[in-house]
């Protein structure tokens, strides 16, 4: 892969900031995704991950700053960006392959059937296009979220902890169908996780944010080759690595505490 | 779902309960249905006939059967009068208060103030205003479609501006994210995830239609269904009378099966 010198970045965000009412939601962020590189975003509950998430989309305008997608300032959702919500977000009145002919019904446009099929077999969902969300289950679910996503082709993938609600086998198998997903189209992927493991599995750079108002703390690059294996993985780097990740958020977390206990 | 409101709920189960007639139902389950309707029925009108009851208390199912069939041709154009007053009362009803709640719910603001007066039109029983509608519409079709269409509007309304205001705002912003309008975040979202509090209203309120629609035609006189129940009770001819009320009953089941059916092919998700 190769290294692209900063200012060539595919999303460049720069000293980004969200105000909702009295709450400061995220403060002077600023980080660059390289393109067709996967970056993981951690850090502590309601520190704003979702919110720089759905400011990357379009979907909420930032107070302060701005991000930029291929040097083009975001002010509204983009059609080279998709998004994978927190559920699965499937509406569910309609079945699967409405479902995800849903973005192009938005948009009036014909559907690529056979990129769709594709991304169906590839996914492993082929045969449950006439399955309703309520008979799928929760992995399904997200993987026919994840279908929709990728059906309009987009230059980035955002994905907010898409697998937090799954349990920890299937998590893992979703883990890696990212993987085949990502070598396959080299999409470039912001993954937002409380999961360290599933960061360091994922991405070529974990980012650690600090509690509310989001800023970037650390930047930590995962330097292991793909596809990665469980002795990778399980390696004294990735040991190393998790270790420090876990001791930033956890001390920002005591830091928190006692700066509330005051 | 993550929202559920009280009466959706409650409705909900009510249609569950008739979709176990369905589907579900063994061979021994349905001859136990008929058997204790048959018995039921059967021993209703030995009873009567056995303790001697008059007609004009209470006639025997045999009678009420009877009449029914024999005077079927008197009633039917009766039934017609009550449909036209029914589903024209009700059409324009429902069609206002679905347009309203639709327009309303996009206005917080303006919802707040017209909440009350909503409010006094679905718990006013509008058989109390009949009288004058008559005084101002004559005794034709207008006081009781307009009786009609006010007792069913409101109803349908409220249960509508439920069903708009049950925002999934990640849904909303799911379409929002494809660069939707706020006319296909109303269509393709808003709407769909209304449907099935749109469906309880509308049920409820063509319920109260009818109940609307038979009344007005008491205090109206001539024709329709309503009139006919006045007309037999005066002339004692209880048959007659009881043979009406089977008819208004089996209207009510009709409204209810038919929106059950409509929820079943259209709303089925929720449940
Ligand atoms: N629409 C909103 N209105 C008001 N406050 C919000 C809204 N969305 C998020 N917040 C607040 O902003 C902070 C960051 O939220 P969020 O971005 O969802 O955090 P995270 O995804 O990291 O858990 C939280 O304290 C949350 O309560
Ligand atoms: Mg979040």
């Amino acid at each position: 892969m190769t290294k692209n010198v900063s200012g060539n970045a595919k999303l460049a965000i720069q000293g980004a900031g969200k105000r909702y009412g009295d709450v400061l939601a995220l403060h002077d962020c600023s980080l660059e995704v390289e393109a067709n590189s996967i970056v993981s975003i951690v850090g502590p509950s309601g520190c704003g991950k979702t919110t720089l998430l759905w400011s990357m989309s379009g979907l909420h305008r930032l107070s302060e700053g701005e991000i930029q997608l291929d040097g083009k300032v975001i002010v509204k959702p983009r059609p080279e960006i998709g998004l994978v919500f927190q559920e699965a977000n499937l509406l569910p009145w309609r079945n699967l392959m409405d479902n995800i002919l849903f973005p192009f019904e938005i948009k009036g446009q014909k559907p690529d059937r056979a990129w769709i099929d594709h991304l169906l077999d590839r996914v492993n969902l082929t045969g449950f296009e006439k399955s309703f969300p309520n008979e799928l289950s929760g992995g399904m679910q997200q993987r026919a979220a994840m279908v929709r996503a990728l059906s309009l082709n987009p230059s980035v993938l955002l994905m907010d902890e898409p697998f937090g609600a799954l349990d920890a086998f299937t998590r893992e198998e979703m883990n890696q169908l990212v993987e085949e997903i990502w070598m396959e189209t080299h999409t470039t992927i912001v993954f937002i996780t409380h999961s360290i493991e599933e960061a360091l599995f994922l991405s070529d750079k974990v980012v650690v944010l600090t509690p509310r108002p989001g800023r970037v703390l650390n930047i930590y690059d995962v330097p292991f080759d793909r596809p990665r294996t469980i002795e990778v993985m399980a390696g004294k780097e990735a040991f190393d690595l998790h270790h420090r990740i876990k001791a930033d958020i956890y001390r920002q977390e005591r830091r928190a505490g006692a700066a509330a206990a005051e | 779902m993550s929202e559920k409101t009280d009466l959706g709920g409650r409705v909900g189960k009510g249609l569950q309960s008739l979709s176990s007639f369905g589907s579900g139902t063994t061979r021994l389950e349905i001859a136990a249905i008929i058997a204790t309707a048959v018995t039921v029925i059967g021993g209703l009108e030995l009873v009567l006939r056995w303790l001697d009851v008059p007609q004009y208390i209470l006639p025997p199912p045999s009678a009420i059967a009877i009449a029914l069939i024999t005077d079927f041709p008197l009633i039917l154009p009766h039934l017609g009068h009550t449909l036209v007053v029914l589903l024209s009362g009700f059409g324009i009803g429902a069609g206002v208060g679905l347009f309203l709640a639709a327009i309303i719910t996009q206005f917080p603001f303006a919802e707040k103030i017209i909440a009350p007066y909503v409010l006094i039109l679905v718990t006013t029983p509008m058989l109390a205003l009949v009288p004058l509608l008559i005084l101002w519409f004559g005794f034709g079709y207008a006081p009781r479609i307009i009786a009609v269409a006010l007792a069913s509007g409101p109803m349908v309304m409220i249960n509508s501006a439920t069903g708009f205001r049950r925002v999934d705002s990640n849904k909303i912003a799911l379409a929002r994210s494809y660069g939707a309008s706020t006319l296909q975040i109303f269509r393709k979202v808003r709407a769909p995830m209304a449907l099935p509090m749109i469906l309880v209203g509308l049920m409820i309120g063509a319920i109260f239609g009818l109940l609307t629609a038979v009344g007005a035609e008491m205090v109206g006189g001539g024709y329709g269904l309503g009139n006919r129940l006045t007309t037999y009770s005066s002339m004692i001819q209880m048959p007659q009378f009881f043979g009406v009320v089977l008819i208004l009953s089996f209207l009510g089941i009709m409204i209810y099966v038919i929106f059950f059916l409509i929820g079943k092919r259209w709303a089925s998700w929720e449940t």
